[in-house]
């Protein structure tokens, strides 16, 4: 298992310079100044404008840009850290910092409703196949899963905020964790219909199984056939997804944080775009993509403890 | 040496008359028969010919007779703005005055054109290139599944937002585009991973036994008997692509303003939604039931396509 982990590392490799590059592509290509749409309205100076293309290295040539960038990234890996800065002079690492919390709080709320109520979902239906535990859930997941998710949003902001009045239609620094409630549901809602679907399918799909078969001949209680033997082996799909999601809870929470004003980093990426800070937009979108993908390695991994019949060599 | 094994010769089974008996039992006309009895698919399907006509046509759907473009302001002097549903204006008006109803009833056509151009780009591309490195297998499936987990990295509403707003004119085109670009690794594992089981069944090896070359062995065994799931999955990714370009339009880097698009009409009512929220409920509805129709359909499709599930 060691030489897979050392393989996929040096996978990692390659996959993470071409996309962290593509994405430095795509942000250099913007049109537009953004060292004049710094000054706005008003005019600035030649050499100021000239002194702050020398200090954000808007003269270099695009690869020498990318070179520095990327030599900050690795400071950024094994040291203090350096993802640039934005035209004001912030550090994005201190604006990582400063949103980073709240959007990882409002995911690790989404997390935690998708994966407890999505498996008992999952789990319930799955048990009685047919059943009407089983029929509604595989109805209420269809719908959530069809509904758009700002479109969802809106729906629990009207009829939770305005309607009746029960939780807090926006972001409210004073009270995060209440404010976040609907936020984090919202979120995590179509993740949470998709966990009960695939926890529902492959739970059915393993308690044909031979070895359910022989565990329940053995003489071992429903409850243990399902919840040890079966359960186990069903949760594989389940990790799986598990990673891709959290692609879905990033992209998830730059929608969710517009909708309830959350000042988190998806909001942060949306106003960054709009402002053209290139180095804000490349700072976190690299850092996304390095801990999605490094999400991705913890899952494989994952899959060899779970599954003892995954070999890896 | 593939000489004798020309196109249109006759698998030998064919051949013998008299062999089939009953109905035939291929895996599609299995999966037709049991649909036509399913409530869910009658449902879907019914949706989503709905939708095509609706967007195909608008003109008939458009009972009410306003053009959508055509918004007074004020009719003799009464004041015809963010009107709430009316006998005369189905579902009210908009900020401009715009009848809702014609405007709702037009936004299907971007809306069910994206959905279904991207699908049949990404569906093809993944096909082609899942076949061939799932088929080959070495250094051109590594190849291929590099330059797919590069693109997987970027979460598709991310690097949309990345791409799109590079550009100051946003149509049609564009949104699709960059919503392929970024929307096929998922369908090309699908694809190639289905190629891959395919490939070990024994009619394979009796293919190449005869003969038959690489491609006629993808385009006549692999490819027919690996769709399956790739169908089940495009049928989904229509909806989700659908709802994928409301969020985009919602979030100001998707289509501009002369297009007439649910996620655009979202987007304006954004924050209308304590005093007039029926702006956000019908385009939020329309969008819905089209993406649900989609995804109902995809979901029966599955039930009757993967003999698994049965």
């Amino acid at each position: 298992m060691g030489r897979y982990i050392i393989r996929r590392m040096l996978q990692f490799i390659p996959v993470f310079f071409v996309t962290t590059f593509m994405i430095f592509l795509m942000v250099y290509a913007m049109p537009g100044d953004p060292i004049r749409a710094l000054a706005g309205d008003r005019q600035m100076s030649a050499s100021t404008l000239e002194a702050l293309r020398e200090r954000y290295n808007l003269n270099d040539p695009f690869v020498v840009q990318y070179g520095k960038y990327m030599k900050g990234i690795f400071g950024f890996l094994w040291l203090d850290g350096d993802l640039g800065t934005d035209f004001r002079g912030q550090p994005v690492t201190e604006k990582l910092a400063a949103k980073l919390p709240i959007t990882i709080r409002l995911a690790l709320m989404a997390f935690g409703f998708e994966v407890v109520i999505g498996i008992l979902a999952g789990i319930l239906a799955g048990v009685r196949q047919k059943g009407f535990v089983d029929n509604l859930v595989l109805v209420s997941t269809l719908v959530v899963i069809a509904i758009p998710i700002f479109v969802l949003g809106f729906i629990a902001q009207y009829m939770l905020g305005v309607r009746f009045g029960i939780m807090p239609i926006s972001y409210n620094a004073r009270d995060p964790l209440f404010s976040l409630l609907m936020p984090s549901l919202v979120l995590g809602s179509v993740s949470l219909a998709y966990i009960a679907r695939l926890t529902r399918t492959s739970l059915v799909e393993n308690l044909r199984g031979d070895y359910v078969r022989t565990a329940t001949s053995k003489g071992l209680s429903r409850r243990r056939v399902v919840g040890i033997h079966t359960l186990r082996n069903s949760m594989i799909p389940v990790v799986t997804f598990l990673a891709i999601d959290l692609g879905a809870l990033m992209g998830g929470a730059i929608i969710t944080e517009t909708i309830f004003n959350v000042p988190g980093i998806g909001r942060e990426i949306y106003d960054s775009v709009t402002h053209q800070e290139n180095a804000v937009v490349v700072g976190i979108v690299t850092f996304m993509v390095i801990v999605y993908m490094l999400a991705n390695l913890v899952v494989d991994v994952l899959y060899a403890v779970l599954d003892p019949r995954i070999r890896y060599d | 040496m593939t000489e004798p094994f020309n196109e249109g010769t006759p698998t030998p089974l064919e051949a013998v008359e008299g062999l089939k008996t009953g109905p035939e039992a291929s895996l599609w006309s299995d999966a037709w028969r049991q649909l036509r009895r399913r409530p869910m698919f009658i449902i879907s399907a019914f949706l989503v010919v709905l939708m095509m006509l609706i967007a195909l046509f608008p003109g008939l759907f458009n009972f009410s007779g306003y053009d959508p473009r055509d918004c007074p302001l004020a009719v003799d002097g009464v004041p015809n703005v963010r009107l709430g549903p009316s006998a005369e204006h189905w579902f009210g008006t908009d900020l401009l005055g715009c009848d809702y109803y014609a405007r709702v009833i037009y936004g299907a056509r971007v809306s069910i054109s994206i959905g279904i151009i991207v699908t049949v780009f990404s569906t093809l591309v993944s096909l082609v290139f899942g076949s061939i490195a799932g088929y080959y297998g070495g250094f051109i499936d590594t190849f291929i599944a590099r330059i797919t987990d590069v693109v997987f990295a970027i979460p598709v509403i991310l690097g949309g937002i990345l791409i799109l707003s590079l550009f100051r004119q946003r149509g049609i085109l564009l949104v699709s585009v960059v919503l392929i670009v970024l929307g096929w690794p998922t369908m090309l594992r699908l694809a190639r991973s289905s190629v891959l089981s395919v490939k070990e069944n024994e009619y394979v090896d009796a293919a190449r036994a005869l003969g038959a070359s690489n491609f006629r062995i993808i385009r006549r065994h692999i490819l027919p008997n690996s769709l399956a799931p790739v169908i089940v999955y495009a049928t989904i990714t229509v909806g989700v692509i659908i709802s994928a370009e409301a969020a985009l339009s919602f979030l100001g880097v998707g289509l501009q303003l002369p297009a007439i698009s649910w996620g655009l009409m979202l987007a304006a009512a954004q924050n209308r939604l304590r005093t007039d929220p029926h702006l956000l409920l019908f385009p939020g509805l329309f969008l819905s039931i089209t993406v649900f129709a989609f995804i109902l359909l995809g979901d029966a499709l599955r039930d009757a396509l993967d003999p698994r599930l049965r």
